[in-house]
């Protein structure tokens, strides 16, 4: 029987090893401060403002923003996670390195992506460990609640690569999170039902993909939903499938990376 | 077989320069070969293509007969490179950084750790395998680059640079371990400034100016083409200015030191024999420049005129 390693799967191992070990190595930066954040969210927006609101979507307010605060920790951290660290090894040319291999190039990209993937889902695991102290949680589906956390942050880290892929300074990578990535998750159903919206906005909030991702989830913990859990994956999916595609044909053309 | 086989290699960059225009070069396998060029003559653009850094426009490049465009991962199998510039994540250890790289190139771990050891020892980088690699010395961050390039046991090793800001001390041991990978086997690629080290190191030599090779053959041949080499003299008295040298041209740099061109065909005998003649002793002699260096601004400039 042949058990010599397969070289690419080595080195899928390596990239993954590689950014595991950075995000533990700054965890200062990566892991306590979305712990600390979200602590402050459920004290005041869960715990002091949500008692005036009472119940939200037949849950009790606490338990409502839980799966939407877990979702944003997880799309915030993976995005960031690739952005940095890729945009980082680009910037002082370290990426090099991984290009002159023989990797190719869906590797590098499956590497990359299980690092970002990893960090979001320690800081989702940190912020769910947070809400226990605040709420009592239950999960309705598990299957459902799992993979739509995964893709969703599979997602957000190919969103995080071709940011990286385009920017040229360091205020490149903070323009999507701020004027995108977060208005697009607040208005993505985290604090509020969408049927608290008049038609209109109702109508607008189904164009945000954000709204789709916090709701598969929160189906998956409470079992309510704002919309049906099928549209759910499809949105996500079909995201998915164009992300990835679309981070293939920039890695092949070197866009980017090679002049 | 050629460890490197370039056909009419252009690169033209978006800003419309041309870097390559028509570039063929072979290097053979076992070879130790110079790339020299001054500043901005194509090295890097051709380095960059060879290592998959940057896109060729047309041309054909084959490393030890796999087709960059066709078989890329197979000749990126057969290349180290080490980089002009400092290319590592100067956050991790050098441990991390050349087990890693092994990693790229399909080493498993455990041979990778067991040629870390047997690489930075040899670099003299053992001790430090732990320590955040931004407090190496600029040596010691060369060196460890060559280390992580030799990870995976190329083939052909480019090196671009891998003695700039070294002390001669260093630069001498990095000769010698490089002279060791050429003899195991390893055909090495080098350029550097520094001519005196690609006369020492290596036996075939391409010189590329303007995105074009202007001369391609062996060390010997090319400095078999110097005709005339100049001599610095100091000597014991001030020269006076009516001072005849027949057969030689000379400048005067200081009252007491002469620099003279002195023709292959003459011996230096007819000079000394000249400066006796007229009084003069010469306490000391240097060449100006080395050999080749002094041929390559030659042929640089010839181009460039």
């Amino acid at each position: 029987m042949n058990t010599t390693p397969n070289p690419t799967w080595i080195g899928y191992q390596t990239i993954v090893i590689k950014e595991v070990k950075r995000i533990l190595r700054i965890w200062g930066q990566t892991l306590v401060p979305p712990a600390i954040t979200m602590t402050l969210y459920f004290i005041i927006f869960g715990n002091l403002i949500g008692k005036r609101i009472g119940t939200m979507g037949g849950l009790d307010y606490m338990s409502f923003i839980v799966p939407g605060l877990v979702m944003m920790s997880v799309i915030t951290n993976s995005y960031g996670n690739m952005v940095s660290s890729f945009f980082g090894a680009k910037f002082a040319h370290h990426i090099e390195e991984i290009l002159v291999s023989p990797l190719p190039d869906a590797v590098i990209l499956a590497g990359y992506v299980t690092g970002a993937v990893f960090r979001g889902l320690m800081v989702g695991a940190i912020v769910t460990t947070v809400a226990l102290f605040f709420t009592h949680l239950q999960v309705h589906n598990p299957w459902i609640t799992v993979s739509i956390v995964l893709l969703t942050s599979v997602i957000f880290s190919l969103a995080g690569f071709i940011n990286a892929i385009f920017a040229r300074k360091f205020d490149d990578i903070a323009i999507v999170p701020t004027f995108i990535l977060t208005p697009l998750t607040y208005l993505g159903g985290v604090f509020y039902s969408i049927h608290l919206l008049p038609d209109f906005w109702q109508k607008v909030s189904l164009f945000n993909p954000m709204l789709y991702m916090i709701n598969g989830f929160r189906y998956g913990m409470h079992g309510v939903s704002d919309l049906s859990i099928g549209t759910a994956y499809t949105v996500i999916l079909g995201f998915l499938v164009v992300l990835a595609a679309i981070s293939l044909w920039l890695m092949k053309k070197g866009v980017g990376l090679r002049t | 077989m050629h460890a490197l086989d370039i056909q009419q290699l252009r690169k033209t960059y978006k800003n419309g320069v041309e870097a390559l225009k028509g570039v063929s070069l072979q290097v053979e396998a076992g070879d130790f070969f110079a790339l020299l060029g001054p500043n901005g003559a194509g090295k890097s653009t051709l380095i960059g293509i060879i290592s998959s850094l940057v896109n060729l426009t047309e041309g054909e490049v084959k490393v030890f007969g796999h087709d960059l465009r066709t078989a890329r991962r197979q000749a990126k199998q057969c290349i180290g490179l080490v980089p002009q510039e400092i290319n590592f994540n100067q956050f991790e250890t050098p441990l991390d950084i050349v087990v890693n790289q092994a990693g790229y190139y399909g080493v498993p771990r455990k041979l990778a750790h067991e040629r870390a050891e047997r690489f930075l020892t040899e670099l003299d980088l053992w001790h430090k395998r732990d320590q955040p690699s931004r407090g190496l010395s600029g040596g010691m961050k060369r060196r460890l680059m060559i280390a992580r390039a030799m990870m995976h046991h190329p083939r052909l090793l480019i090196l671009d640079e891998p003695t700039a800001g070294v002390d001669i001390e260093i630069r001498r041991s990095m000769w010698r371990f490089m002279r060791g990978l050429n003899e195991d086997g390893t055909t090495v690629i080098l350029t550097t400034h520094y001519l005196e080290e690609a006369e020492q190191m290596c036996r075939n030599v391409a010189i590329i100016n303007h995105g074009e090779i202007i001369e391609h053959t062996t060390i010997k041949q090319l400095l078999g083409k110097l005709d005339v080499e100049t001599f610095i003299l100091d000597l014991d008295r001030p020269v006076t200015d009516g001072l005849q040298l027949e057969g030689y041209e000379y400048r005067r740099l200081d009252a007491q030191t002469l620099e003279v061109d002195v023709p292959k065909a003459r011996a230096l005998n007819g000079l000394f024999r000249q400066l006796e003649e007229q009084q003069l002793r010469v306490l000391s002699m240097r060449n100006k420049a080395n050999r080749l260096e002094e041929l390559f601004l030659r042929m640089t400039d010839q181009e460039a005129a």
